[in-house]
């Protein structure tokens, strides 16, 4: 069995229209360390997929399993990154991710918790602006606070809920390299939802295609056969890239959703 | 001075001239009794210029008066938010106790501070206890239930972010279920503030207390009209004073 092993996930919600059918049997499966992407058009139920690997919500069938133990409840082992960087306004950096430090560490005294969090804020480059609160900061800056706070609560996997979505493109892009820093430093396992065909092939060793709902499901998974470490401006005329590129494009296209153009 | 502060400045001030101008006009046609404004001037000016005065129980200077009855509202606004906060985050958090008191809360909630009051003589057989009874019973409301909308209202992804970290209860409460609700919890503090002192007057024209009321009631009572428009005038003036107070204290957690 995978490291992390989803199968036949569903989900439903009802509404006062009616059932929508968001996720129609989802299977997929990682190995520790790797890095995958889940590639997708919007509202095709990628938020909802996360919500139930990170156990914020109750799947209506199907089964996951990290590590050997089932999913049932919310915990710090499936760190997540929310779209909406959801960083606590009244706390500054600082306290933010000593918030995932202390919840994760009870064992250590204070002083080691407190070096543990400076080195998280360290890791995103944020140490100057430790003490600030959060809308004295970028979108960029506050999507690193979250990533930091993601990746103090050591998860066993973290769930990337399309990260850079709401930045402007040149923001994305520094963000983006940056992450690939930190992933080739950390290799923690990682899923990250994007619909950024180009994001997921940067940073991803596999990309799962998702079809537009309703009922949704994964289409299989592409090998991105790019080596690491990785830097973008060699990337893109290699021909490898261009041979995963087209690889989920074409899927995407035939599965487009109505309407779309 | 710019034209800004130049219409910031002389509108109001045309504003209050109209109404004086009106208020002097009443008076020397259809309600003679109702003193002019110089004269209503003549008769307190001893009240205003030493404020501090003490003459007797009920002949006292405008801010001796004023502090009382603060005092009084102090008394019960600070029982009213002393309930009302731990009762409105009970009602936002608890689906069952929200079952429960919600009803119970629309029913009372408005109840006029004029009915209260003879309950509260009843209960504690004095007037100040009652008179502070019916402030906080009155005053409690915005409190209880702003604070009950803004538990509801707390941002899911905050909660979610607990709910990832496996807060303990006692820690989902005071770091993230706690100040997200407190801009809320300061409005109904700022809006019960400004209804306890809206309930003084009524409490202290029943109970005969001393305080910017009682004097109303008791100068109403000898004929001396113009000390009954000097209350007024000073009631007016406290509330803006407090709702102006409050809303500096409401708009540094807001921004905090």
């Amino acid at each position: 069995m995978a490291f992390l092993e989803v199968r036949g996930l569903r989900k439903s919600y009802v509404t006062p229209r009616g059932t929508t059918d968001v996720l129609g049997g989802v299977d997929l499966s990682l190995e520790e360390g790797e890095f995958v992407a889940i590639v997708g058009y919007s509202g095709s139920g990628k938020t909802t997929l996360v919500s139930l690997v990170a156990g914020l919500l109750a799947p209506d069938a199907g089964t996951i399993v990290l590590d050997g133990q089932a999913v049932r409840d919310p915990g710090p082992e499936r760190g997540v990154v929310f779209q909406q960087y959801s960083l606590l306004p009244w706390m500054t950096v600082y306290e933010n991710v000593a918030l995932a430090v202390d919840a994760v560490n009870p064992d250590l005294d204070s002083v080691a918790r407190r070096k543990l969090t400076e080195e998280f804020v360290a890791l995103v480059n944020l140490t100057p602006a430790m003490r600030k609160r959060p809308r004295q900061l970028s979108g960029g800056m506050r999507q690193r606070v979250a990533v930091a706070r993601g990746l103090a609560m050591r998860p066993k996997v973290l769930l990337m809920d399309e990260p850079f979505s709401a930045l402007d493109a040149l923001t994305r892009a520094t963000l983006q390299e940056e992450l690939l820093r930190i992933w080739n430093e950390r290799r923690t396992t990682v899923i990250l939802i994007t619909n950024d065909v180009d994001e997921a092939i940067l940073l991803a060793d596999r990309i799962y295609p998702m079809t537009a709902g309703p009922a949704a499901v994964l289409g299989p998974a592409i090998e991105v056969g790019l080596p690491r470490p990785r830097v973008r401006r060699h990337l893109s005329l290699s021909p490898a890239y261009q041979k995963a590129r087209q690889a989920i494009v074409q899927f995407l296209r035939a599965v487009r959703p109505r309407g779309a153009a | 001075m710019t034209r800004a502060t130049l219409r910031n400045l002389v509108l109001p001030l045309l504003g209050l001239l109209g109404v004086l101008a009106l208020w002097t006009m009443l008076s020397q046609t259809i309600a003679r009794d109702l003193p002019s404004p110089w004269r209503t001037w003549q008769e307190s000016s001893r009240y205003i210029l030493d404020p501090f005065f003490k003459d007797g129980e009920m002949n006292q200077g405008i801010l001796r008066l004023a502090f009382y009855s603060l005092l009084r509202v102090g008394k019960g606004y600070l029982l009213a938010i002393a309930i009302g906060t731990p009762v409105g985050f009970l009602l936002g958090l608890s689906r069952s106790f929200h079952q429960a008191f919600d009803p119970i809360v629309q029913f009372l909630r408005p109840i006029s501070p004029l009915a209260w009051l003879p309950l509260g003589l009843v209960v504690f057989q004095k007037s100040e206890p009652a008179a502070i009874f019916t402030i906080a019973l009155c005053a409690m409301w915005p409190t209880v239930i702003n604070t009950a909308v803004g538990v509801r209202s707390i941002n899911q992804d905050y909660l979610n972010v607990g709910r990832v970290l496996k807060l303990s209860r006692l820690k989902m409460l005071t770091r993230i279920v706690v100040p997200a609700t407190l801009p809320y919890v300061f409005t109904g503090y700022r809006l019960s503030l400004g209804l306890a002192w809206l309930v003084i007057v009524a409490a202290e024209m029943l109970t005969g207390t001393p305080g910017v009321g009682g004097f109303l009631w008791q100068e109403y009572n000898s004929l001396v009209y113009s000390h009954i428009i000097l209350s007024v005038v000073t009631i007016g003036a406290v509330g803006l004073a407090l709702d102006r107070l409050m809303g500096l204290v409401e708009a540094r957690v807001k921004t905090g």
